[in-house]
Formats: structure tokens, C-alpha cells, sequence
């Protein structure tokens, strides 16, 4: 079977985020990571390698040095890179990357599309589920879970309290919760043979059934008025009691602020 | 020349310090504690191919070079010096003699088990009364029929007791030179742990890689298959020098990994710790400190790489492992100290790492040759 995992750079946000003067995420000063969530989407893919044989092909669109995630995905075990990448495909929204997404998938064999829930950069949860509606495939989202059984795919959907098991037949398209798995580490010697492989680098020409008019600045809906970090919370106030002085504690300061 | 780092060594230093932060850091506090071998984190390294850096492939390994094994052992022990030694010790000192005078029998057997994570290695030439002078070892290996059989003690011997197998250098025959005068000829072994007559003695308690297992060896005709002679007969003495000098780049890189990693905590501790009303790292006693020691490290770690760049290309490198080993242990020895001195009363806490850390730097000063071998080592090839 063939699963392809669509992947994103993103800046780690761990450190806060810092911002250009037009207000778009300035990248340069953030160290780039792979995006947790499509690193959870990639380990379960690994599994099913495992499991099941699988060949598993990452695809992100990027800058060229996206190239950095590719080689990071191929040495923790995935068989193939795509990077996507053209100038005129910069600025793009949730659309128009969902756009350029589909377009580069409608060249490529796959029972399954695995995409992180969402990107920690844009917290949007988009471009998973508008992929799968571009290419008029099934969706599940929030897996916390995935299972394959024949030509079926079996998923365990996260909400608040409870999960949904659904199935569906492949192809389809699931979007993963970092919750899903621990991702392994890469290997030295993986990561060496990653930078001997080739990444297949596609552009504007190489996508498939896609109007200039949905792509890029252009083809994006979204338009960003403003954009700023969320304002962090003080340190606030640390206290070691047991468990009994704690609820008093707690009760108290509940009441002081007319909470109860 | 060029002193960037491609994008492989780059990206396998980020892997290196990603696993060390995250698996190794959090353990080395009670590592060094409870005096315990960590194995779990070892079977993590086993899982991730980290025992079997430098190996190729067709041995069970990962097929990098020298250089990414150093940068593992830096990274491990600016954390962990008890981690750092475990791989040093079973990548330099046992898979790489067997890789270096195995047969292919050898390499297929024990190399491919150590590098794949099934079996931990060490190495054993110290006894109690031969040290720096190695020639002075008695442990005796005769053969008989189609079996060695060994009698003897080691001592300090790295990853001891948690091994499965063990070089050792023991005695095959004395010869009397022109002058009438004895000569002791060594012969290398490999032994496994199991082997009838093969057992351990004390346990050391140390004063530094405390989780690092450190036992005596004892052989009491122990004995062993014909085939586990390593390389020729006699030829032991020059196989332990040349593996010592490899394992002494694996030992450098844990003094410029310890030294890092107490340079790392001064920055952040002295931006921290505010006396007479601002941190001390805005008083220019601290800022040349600093200053001082990170271009000290950056030294060692200079003089580190290049040991692993010349065992990389070269067949001779035992003046620059020993130049690297000298220089990054003395760093080791002189930035902890100099740490504990910035961290002051917190410094000498055992809660505060960088205690441990000036306890950890001062064996690399003393084992796999002491500074003063080196300094041998380094003037012999001067004035030759």
C-alpha cells in the first residue's frame, strides 16, 4: 500500500514567536522543526510500514530549505521525498495550499493521505481536511488512533470525553493528533543515507488540475489584518501545601475573586 | 579547509543532543546517585544504533564516520559522562580491534552483535600492577588442544560485569633477546561473558562516573576457543596500543563533552545569580572566565575533530588522539573547576549538576593514558 504524508516546517513555538513588521511570522529568527502533529501522522505511517508494508512517501510544499524535514522524515524511515516549492506558490492561505497540495497528490498512487491536525505556526486544521475535499476522498479527522484492516482504515476520532472508532475505505485521507504516538528519533546512520537519497522537487508545472487563480498571494482568500503573540500570563504564584490545606487554599482564593 | 559541518553531521548532532536531553539528562543526577548502570537508556542506544556508529553496514552498523561517533560521545557526556563512557568504551575499545584485526568469522560474530545492540563490549589490559607500565601484565594464556586457557586478574575495567564480550590482553610466551634478557609477548582474546573460569571480583566505588560499571575481571583457567585468538599471536602489545589510541579520541570527546556542558550551565547560571545588586555575568570577572573557557573548549573540540578526521583517513594517528585527549581533559578538569568556583557555595551542592560534572572531568585525565602518557606519547614522535 502506499501512504503519503504531507508534512510542514514550521518555527518552533516553544520559545514564544517573534514577529516581521508587516505582521507575518519572521521564520529567519525561529529555529525550523518539523511540525508535531505531522510528525505523529509520519510515525503511525512508519507502523503500518512495519506492520502491514507499507511505502511511505513524505511530500511538504516549502522553501527549499524545507528540504530539512524531507531528509529528517527519510532518516527516521520514510522511502520517498517531494518537495513543492515555486515562487509563485508563497503567500499562500489554507486554500491555496490545500490547492497546491491536492494538485501535487493527483500525481501520486496512494491509499492513504496522512496530514498533521493542524500546524503549530497557523493553529488553522485546515489544509488536511480541504486537501481530501479537493480530491473528493473521504476525511477523518483527530485521529488518535489508526488501524488498517484489508482495503478499510480504521480510525479512533478524539473528542473532549470520548472517542468514535470510523471506518472507512481507502483511499482516504486522516489527520493525526500529536496524542497519536511517541515518534521515534532518527538513526545516524539513516540520516546519512537520507542526504545520499534524491528529493523529487516539483513546481507551478508539475501540479495537476489547478488553476493559476487558486494559488499563491494571489489565489488566497485570507487576508492577515493583524497579527500578534498572545499576551503571557505572569509567572504566577507557586505554593506547596498538602492535599486538604490545598482545596482550602484554592476554595479561598476562588471566593477572594467572587469566582464562587 | 573548512570548519562548518555538512548537513549530515549537523543534523546528527541534533539528534545526538534531542536523545541526550530528553532520554539521557533526566537520569544522570541519579545516575551518579545510585552508583546504577543505566540500562535502559542503553537499550534506547542499542534501538537507535548508537553502539554502532563508525561500523559499516555489513557489520550490523550505522556506516558513519569516526567524526559522528565523536559528536555522540560529546553530546551524551555534556550531560552524562557515565553515558558518554559506555559507548566510548564499547565502540573504540572492544568493537574496534575486532573490526581492525578480526577475522571475517569475527566481524560477522561479534561486531554485527555489538553494533546491532545485542551485546555490550569492553576491554581489558589494566591489572593491578601494571598501569601506565602495561608491560608489566601477568595475566598468562596457554594453549591447550584446541582452546586457550587464561589465568589472571584485570581490574578498572569499563562496562564490566554488564559486557558480553571482552578483548583481553594476557601473556603467550616469554623470549629471552640476543642480551639474554626476557621479553613478554601478548597475544589479544576475545572472551565471552560465560566462559567457564571467567568471573568478576569487587565492584568499584569512584569518585566520578559513578553509574559507569567498573569491575575487576578474574580468570581461573578460563577457557576459550582456539579461534578467539584476535589477530596474530604476539601481536597484542601493538593491538592494544593501537585500539588504546582510538578509544583515547572517544575519551577526549567525553572531556570536551563535559566541558561544554559546564560552560553551558556558567552562562546560564551566572546571567541568573544576582550579587551586589546585578547578575554576576555583567562583573568582568565572570565575562573574561567565560570568555576564557569557551575558547578553550573551542580548542579541544578543534583538536578533538581533527583526531577523528586523521582515524578517518589516516593509519597512524596516536599523536593526535593524544594531543586531543591531553588538551580536552585538562580543559575538562580546568572549566569544571573554574564552574564550580562561578556557582560558588551552590556549586559544591551535589543538587547543582556542575558538582558532578568536576567529578566526572578528572578520570578522563587518568584513563585510556594518563596526561603524562600522552605528553610521552606527543614528545616521542617530536624529538624521534
Amino acid at each position: 500500500m502506499n501512504i503519503v504524508v504531507c508534512i510542514k516546517q514550521v518555527p518552533d513555538t516553544k520559545g514564544g514567536v517573534k514577529f516581521n513588521p508587516d505582521g507575518t511570522l519572521d521564520r529567519a529568527s525561529m529555529l525550523a522543526i518539523m511540525n508535531p502533529d505531522d510528525k505523529a501522522g509520519l510515525e503511525a505511517a512508519l507502523r503500518i510500514k512495519e506492520e502491514i508494508g507499507a511505502e511511505v512517501t513524505v511530500l511538504t510544499m516549502g522553501l527549499p530549505k524545507a528540504d530539512d524535514i524531507l531528509r529528517e522524515a527519510m532518516a527516521m524511515g520514510a522511502d520517498k521525498a517531494i518537495l513543492v516549492t515555486d515562487r509563485v506558490l508563497g503567500g499562500a492561505d489554507t486554500w491555496a495550499t490545500s490547492t497546491t497540495i491536492a494538485g501535487a497528490l493527483r500525481n501520486l498512487d496512494y491509499d492513504l493521505i496522512i496530514t498533521g491536525r493542524q500546524a503549530i505556526d497557523g493553529d488553522t486544521a485546515q489544509v488536511g481536511p480541504q486537501i481530501a475535499e479537493h480530491l473528493g476522498v473521504p476525511v477523518i479527522s483527530y485521529a488518535e488512533g489508526i488501524k488498517i484492516e484489508g482495503d478499510y482504515v480504521i480510525v479512533k476520532r478524539q473528542y473532549e470525553d470520548r472517542y468514535h472508532e470510523i471506518k472507512a475505505k481507502m483511499p482516504c485521507l486522516v489527520t493525526a493528533l500529536s496524542e497519536l504516538n511517541v515518534p521515534r528519533y532518527m538513526t545516524p546512520g539513516g540520516i546519512f543515507d537520507a542526504y545520499k537519497k534524491e528529493v523529487t522537487v516539483w513546481g507551478r508545472a508539475d501540479l495537476k488540475d489547478v488553476d493559476d487563480s487558486d494559488l499563491g498571494l494571489k489565489g488566497s482568500p485570507t487576508k492577515i489584518a493583524k497579527a500578534s503573540d498572545k499576551v503571557r500570563k505572569g509567572a504566577g504564584e507557586k505554593v506547596v501545601l498538602d492535599a486538604a490545606e490545598s482545596v482550602e487554599y484554592i476554595m479561598g482564593k476562588l471566593k477572594e475573586k467572587h469566582v464562587i | 579547509m573548512d570548519f562548518a559541518l555538512d548537513k549530515q553531521h549537523e543534523m546528527a548532532r541534533s539528534l545526538f543532543r534531542e536523545f541526550a536531553e530528553t532520554e539521557v539528562k533526566p537520569l544522570a543526577q541519579e545516575v551518579d546517585e545510585t552508583e546504577e548502570f543505566p540500562m535502559e537508556t542503553v537499550k534506547k542506544m542499542q534501538k537507535y544504533g548508537f553502539m554502532g556508529i563508525p561500523v559499516p553496514k555489513e557489520y550490523g552498523g550505522q556506516g558513519c564516520d569516526p567524526l559522528t561517533y565523536v559528536m555522540c560521545v560529546e553530546e551524551l557526556s555534556k550531560v552524562c559522562a557515565t553515558t558518554g563512557v559506555i559507548v566510548s568504551a564499547h565502540t573504540s575499545l572492544c568493537i574496534d580491534p575486532i573490526m581492525t584485526y578480526g577475522t571475517e568469522e569475527q566481524k560477522q560474530k561479534y561486531v554485527r552483535a555489538l553494533s546491532v545492540g545485542e551485546k555490550i563490549g569492553a576491554f581489558a589490559l589494566t591489572e593491578p600492577g601494571a598501569g601506565t607500565d602495561a608491560q608489566g601484565c601477568q595475566t598468562k594464556a596457554v594453549l591447550d588442544g584446541d582452546e586457550w586457557v587464561l589465568n589472571g586478574s584485570k581490574c578498572f575495567i569499563t562496562n564490566g560485569k554488564v559486557a558480553d564480550v571482552y578483548i583481553v590482553i594476557a601473556i603467550t610466551s616469554i623470549t629471552e633477546d640476543k642480551r639474554g634478557r626476557k621479553k613478554k609477548n601478548f597475544s589479544a582474546f576475545i572472551v565471552e561473558k560465560g566462559a567457564p573460569g571467567f568471573s568478576f571480583g569487587t565492584k568499584e566505588k569512584k569518585m566520578g562516573i559513578r553509574g559507569s560499571s567498573t569491575y575487576e575481571l578474574i580468570f581461573e583457567d578460563c577457557r576459550i576457543p582456539k579461534e578467539n585468538l584476535l589477530g596474530p599471536e604476539g601481536k597484542g602489545f601493538p593491538i592494544a596500543m593501537h585500539t588504546l589510541d582510538g578509544g583515547r579520541i572517544g575519551i577526549a570527546a567525553q572531556a570536551l563533552g563535559i566541558a561544554e556542558g559546564a560552560l553551558e550551565r556558567a552562562i546560564a547560571y551566572t546571567k541568573e545569580r544576582k550579587q551586589f545588586g546585578r547578575s554576576i555575568a555583567q562583573q568582568q570577572n565572570t565575562q573574561f572566565k567565560l570568555a576564557d573557557m569557551a575558547t578553550r573548549v573551542e580548542a579541544a573540540q578543534l583538536l578533538v575533530y581533527k583526531a577523528a578526521m586523521a582515524k578517518a583517513t589516516q593509519k597512524v594517528y596516536s599523536v593526535e588522539a593524544a594531543k586531543a585527549k591531553l588538551f580536552a581533559a585538562e580543559t575538562a578538569m580546568a572549566v569544571t573547576t573554574e564552574v564550580v568556583q562561578l556557582f560558588g557555595g551552590y556549586g559544591y551542592i551535589r543538587e547543582y549538576e556542575v558538582e558532578r560534572m568536576m567529578r566526572d572531568a578528572k578520570i578522563t585525565e587518568i584513563y585510556e593514558g594518563t596526561s603524562e602518557v600522552q605528553r610521552m606519547v606527543i614528545s616521542g614522535a617530536l624529538l624521534k
